[in-house]
């Protein structure tokens, strides 16, 4: 049903393109082009880690760690700039690749192999990977002054007028949207969510998808970590808490069944952009940061009822249908 | 003649097995391997602090994790019935918001202490009638009012904090029972816990939330209000959060939007750990009580050794992990005690 | 070719306990429709897990297009050219047609590795088109009927260049006209070579399509044959064919005036129009093969399915039940047809089991009355004959026999009025069966009305008073237990006997 599927996607279009009309009523500013692409440059980091979590929903679970490996990522790049400035700039993005695929993989195994769930799991790691940022740093900050230049300049430099940030997530976004629609080990991932014993009955190995989902999410995770010390100069202990309930928003919104299954990449997308267009609102308008956390939890609820409601309505007017 | 497939023991003439079995069976049981560690635990404490054994200490170590031990009580229930209830260290965010504006309000204690409780129980219920009108995961529901509970304090507060409360209030989460030393606190915990393992194992509703959470299609078929039971849960889980937030706000006097935070890890650790299984109907309260108190003193002496919170985490972390992982490997011993038991039996035809 | 496209020969399949088959011998020829033929429990199922290689036979051969094989995965079986379509379409509904159609073997583009939408797309309109399926290729499962999905289900197996075409029960949710759409398409696919094997207890529908069949019985081998030369009789007697030598204890009781009457039940696409009386102390068995409707009627009896119309009489007072825990209160209990995810909740001790509904309305303020329960379970545990170290043995460490006693036992306790029992005696032995079969004569005895559903014939007609017939939602026949012989029921339950007693 190609329609219903446009249909929640050009609805989240329309809402964003409402919200950014609504704020611009009281700010003019917000609309200027400078503006809106601070909005976009600001959301990227979101964006990719939400793609990562993405997969996770998809099979039916939730990824709670993604802002512990952030900033256990994020600090083991900044203290390896600040003791080793020599290191090349270019190092340091396949480093936290690397790094953040294997705190991922980690998960990725006991989900597989311990046949934990991924929501335990997860915060498992979540709690003892925080605790590793503590322990590596011993508990010390990695501030702008402390960093090279260079590093500071990874996340904003400009490439084709485009800060670099803004790239990665372009380059995540379609890596992911090729992964998920074009290969056969992201239709797994969509096959494991929607119908395992099916899935399992068509040849596919759950295992692998279980793992290969968190070693993307843990990668994606541990890139947006390097990103966001660098562009906030600040590496500590308190880093990107919280962070992975932005991601399950920028999902949920997005379309993504919270039970796995079914929801696209750029469902995610616009579900970040969303929530950035949220969160620079909220300055604008002289409106408390605080209200950040409320206004996402609302959104979680509203979106999972509403997505709910939606699904029962559609799965009614089928089954109505059969009488016959 | 068992079933095609479903692979249970075929023991229909079981008796008792022998003495050295039975007793290898005793001691592999969750709860028994639970209270060794336990008394590992004490005895490691008293090593390293000459000082550890003293009845005040002891009494005064507990302080740092009566709120939780409150908090397992109906978690306990949740999780066996199968559910998850990811909110409740945001319920007492909320919870201690609204009695720091009564408060500031110039509200006494009573006051204070009936919106501690009301606001909790609301919030449970809220919850519970996500979870159960609208058939929504519970994973999902307190994913999200968990950050919509704890946002609301953060709206609400920033980076203030409420710090004025009368002082009977403090009584609750400082006080001593009378002049000895035993803190009120842990009076609140006993009759929590002793309500709830009666609730458990004498009443309908115990009984109740065992079949829903092993058992959904049968516990309907067989009568059992399965919604009414799950809401039940969770407006509970919600109110023991008020009680926990009475506790911990009058204890550190001051109101801020961080309050507990991490709780809910630590409070599903305690549950698991004390040998409730994630995915419901197994478990019992008993193991859950050893549990506490042995992750209580864990970090009561990892305090002493000056061991950082946060590094305490990991430890609570990777102890969520193997408390799931472990009874797939014990559980596999000790049905392979019973196996042997059974294959010396199974000689012919069953007779029935 | 003249060559069999499959040869199996002596396959047996042993289960600790039970020959679901034994030593079974099956041969379909390339381009033909063959009909596996037997009552419910015969071994079909079986035997097309085995073919599609989610089991490996204990014993025996299967040659497959000449070549011996043993598949040892559904995959494996599917690539070797033999796909099966499930009465329940296995399918993802979330995705595409073309993507459940491809599942398990999808088209990439050469090269890049990367899927072929395109190709699939295209492959899918193509497929569609040959099998008259009005779908688009992108568009949802979940938005499409049971008919449409089976045929999804069949490009599917196209799309594999399937050989062997595994049907099973594939008309049971059909309408006529859908019927015929799909007989159309096993013709073309007939045509091509494509080798059917098509499992259906509908008589009607398989003289109308099947080219040869063969019949199994309790697993075994009955006979095979060409369908021109078979008539419903002798496919009936191969079918049922054993000797009713079994006693049932079945004792002469004062049948008693009415006490439930059902009129008019409707319900969607299972059941319409059924209606039946029940008296005091009259056993009323309740027979039919797959998809008849019988436990859709009770389910929907007990409120726990919807109703579309139909009224029901107790005592010739108008009721309605919204749920078991209502239909218990006024003294109607049902037993479920699946004892391990219906009836029993496995952790707990048989005396919980047992007392399990009425902890409630037996509790003290919300207590457990442990007295009261403890007497109760063992009152209903000793009539049932159930055998255990101890009433507070958990449920799981029962067999199987033993456990249906306590569910049986946990109905009884609360003394209901009118007992249905849903396959009471199935998948237990010989021995147990006896004792439920005394058990049931001596309630009927008491005055208690007990509907039974079977689909066993000796049971069906050493135990009933009366017998319903069910066939494809309807009451196909009212069967006095003096009249009442196995061929009759059979050609009742199999639609076979023409208009509806």
């Amino acid at each position: 049903m190609k329609k219903l599927l446009k249909r929640k996607e050009t609805t989240l279009v329309l809402l964003i393109l409402l919200l950014i009309f609504a704020v611009s009523l009281r700010a003019p500013g917000f609309v200027a082009p400078g503006s809106l692409l601070n909005i976009v440059v600001d959301t990227s980091i979101l964006i990719i880690v939400s793609l990562g979590q993405f997969g996770v929903i998809l099979i039916g679970g939730i990824d709670l760690s993604i802002g512990s490996t952030m900033a256990l990522v994020g600090m083991a790049a900044a203290m390896l700039n600040q003791f080793v400035p020599g290191i090349p700039v270019w190092f340091f993005a396949p480093f936290s690749l690397v790094a953040g695929a294997l705190l991922g993989g980690l998960g990725g195994i006991l989900v597989a192999f311990g046949k934990l769930p991924p929501l335990i799991a997860s915060l498992g790691m979540m709690s003892a990977y925080r605790g590793l940022v503590f322990i590596l740093s011993k508990g010390q900050w990695v501030t702008a002054n402390e960093m090279t230049e260079g590093f500071r300049k990874i996340p904003e430099g400009l490439t084709l007028g485009l800060p670099h940030m803004v790239w990665a997530a372009l380059i995540v976004a379609f890596l992911a949207h090729l992964f998920m629609r074009h290969t056969r080990s992201g239709r797994d991932v969509y096959a494991i969510g929607g119908n395992p014993t099916a899935a399992r009955f068509a040849g596919v190995n759950q295992a692998k998808v279980e793992i290969n989902v968190f070693l993307i999410s843990g990668a994606l995770a541990g890139l947006a970590g390097l990103l966001y010390v660098s562009r906030y100069g600040i590496a500590q202990n308190e880093t990107a808490s919280g962070f992975e309930m932005q991601t399950v928003a920028a999902a949920v919104l997005g379309g993504v069944n919270i039970a796995g299954g079914s929801g696209t990449v750029l469902g995610v997308i616009l579900g970040s952009l969303f929530l950035g267009v949220v969160n620079n609102a909220l300055p604008v308008l002289r409106l408390s940061p605080f209200l950040q956390m409320a206004i996402q939890g609302f959104i979680i609820l509203t979106a999972v009822v509403a997505n709910t409601l939606v699904d029962r309505r559609n799965k009614r007017v089928f089954a109505a249908g059969r009488v016959r | 003649m068992s079933d095609l497939g479903t692979g249970f023991v075929d023991s229909s003439r079981l008796t008792m097995m022998s003495g050295p079995r039975r007793l290898a069976d005793f001691l592999l049981r969750w709860e028994s391997m639970l209270f060794f560690i336990f008394i590992a635990v004490f005895v490691g404490n008293s090593l390293l602090s000459p000082y550890f054994l003293d009845p005040f200490n002891l009494f005064d170590a507990t302080f740092n994790f009566m709120e939780k031990a409150v908090m397992a009580m109906p978690m306990m229930f949740v999780i066996l019935l199968g559910d998850i209830d990811i909110s409740v260290a945001s319920i007492i965010s909320l919870s201690s918001l609204f009695m720091g504006m009564a408060s500031a309000a110039g509200a006494d204690t009573p006051t204070i202490l009936a919106i501690g409780l009301a606001v909790g129980l609301l919030a449970g219920i809220f919850n519970g009638l996500l979870i159960t009108k609208l058939a929504i995961p519970s994973i999902a529901v307190t994913l999200g009012s968990s950050s919509l509970f704890r946002g609301i304090a953060n709206a609400v507060l920033g980076d203030q904090a409420y710090t004025k409360y009368p002082a009977s209030f403090a009584y609750v989460g400082q006080g001593y029972l009378g002049e000895s030393i035993v803190p009120f606190e842990i009076l609140i915990f006993l009759a929590t816990a002793l309500f709830a393992g009666v609730v458990l194992n004498r009443t309908v509703y115990g009984r109740h939330v065992y079949a829903v959470g092993n058992n959904k299609t049968a516990a309907r078929f067989s009568g059992v209000p399965v919604d009414k039971v799950r809401l039940i849960a969770f407006a509970v889980n919600g109110l023991a959060a008020g009680v926990a937030a009475i506790m911990l706000t009058s204890r550190i006097g001051s109101t801020r939007p961080n309050i507990a935070s991490g709780y809910e890890t630590d409070v599903i650790t305690i549950v698991v750990l004390g040998g409730v299984a994630i995915t419901g109907g197994k478990g019992n309260i008993a193991g859950v009580i050893i549990s506490i108190f042995l992750l209580g003193y864990l970090k009561f002496g990892m305090g002493v050794l000056n061991v950082p919170g946060k590094v305490m985490n990991i430890i609570t972390g990777v102890l969520l992990v193997v408390a799931i992982l472990l009874p797939k490997f014990t559980d596999g011993l000790r049905a392979k005690l019973r196996a042997g038991k059974a294959k010396s039996r199974a000689r012919g035809e069953e007779k029935v | 070719m003249d060559a069999n496209i499959l040869e199996m020969r002596g396959v047996s399949m042993y289960f600790p306990g039970i020959k679901a088959l034994d030593k079974v011998d099956l041969s379909v020829r390339p381009g033909e429709v063959h009909a596996l033929i037997g009552e419910n429990g015969a071994g079909k199922s079986t035997l097309v897990k085995v073919l599609t290689g989610l089991y490996k036979p204990t014993a025996g051969n299967i040659t497959f297009e000449g070549m011996a094989r043993r598949f040892s995965s559904t995959v494996e079986a599917q690539m070797a050219g033999i796909v099966a379509i499930h009465q329940e379409p296995i399918m993802f509904p979330d995705l595409s047609v073309a993507e459940n159609v491809f599942s398990g073997h999808m088209l990439r583009k050469r090269g890049t590795g990367l899927l072929d939408w395109p190709g699939m797309r295209a492959k899918t309109r193509e497929l569609c088109a040959r099998i008259e399926l009005a779908a688009d290729p992108d568009s949802m499962v979940s938005g499409l009927s049971v008919a449409q999905r089976h045929m999804v289900g069949i490009a599917r197996a196209l799309s594999m260049n399937a050989r062997l075409l595994i049907m099973d029960e594939p008309t049971s949710a059909l309408s006529i006209r859908e019927t015929e759409d799909l007989f159309k398409i096993v013709r073309q696919l007939k045509a091509e070579g494509t080798a059917i094997l098509f499992i259906s207890h509908k008589f009607d529908e398989l003289f109308a399509i099947a080219d040869s069949y063969t019949v199994l019985r309790d697993g075994k081998f009955v006979g095979a044959g060409s369908m021109k030369d078979a008539s419903v009789d002798s496919l009936v007697r191969m079918m049922a064919g054993r000797l009713l030598g079994q006693m049932f204890p079945k004792r002469k009781v004062e049948i008693g005036r009415e006490i439930l009457k059902v009129k008019g039940f409707t319900a969607g696409r299972s059941f319409k129009d059924v209606s039946f009386s029940l008296k005091r102390g009259e056993i009323l068995g309740f027979f039919g093969l797959v998809g008849a409707g019988r436990s859709e009627v009770m389910k929907s009896l007990l409120g726990l399915d919807p109703l579309d119309e139909g009224e029901i009489y107790l005592e010739n007072k108008k009721v309605r039940f919204k749920d078991p825990h209502a239909a218990l209160a006024q003294g109607v209990a049902y037993v479920p047809e699946d004892r391990q995810a219906q009836g029993l909740v496995l952790p707990l001790s048989i005396a919980d089991n047992i007392c399990l509904p009425q902890t409630a309305s037996l509790a003290a303020a919300g207590f457990i009355a442990r007295k009261t329960e403890a007497s109760l379970a063992r009152e209903y545990g000793s009539k049932m004959e159930i055998r255990a170290a101890g009433w507070d043995v958990e449920a799981l460490n029962l067999s199987g026999g033993n456990q249906q006693k306590v569910v049986l036992a946990k109905w009884l306790a609360t003394k209901p009025r009118i007992l249905i029992l849903d396959e009471p005696t199935k998948g237990i032995d010989v021995g147990t069966k006896a004792a439920v079969h005394e058990f049931m004569s001596n309630l009927a005895a008491e005055g208690m009305a007990i509907i039974m559903i079977s689909s066993e014939l000796p049971e069906i007609l050493g135990m009933s008073d009366r017998i319903i017939v069910m066939h494809e939602g309807s009451v196909a026949a009212v069967v006095d237990r003096a009249e009442a012989s196995e061929e009759i029921i059979l050609r009742a339950a199999t639609g076979a006997a023409g208009e509806a007693a």
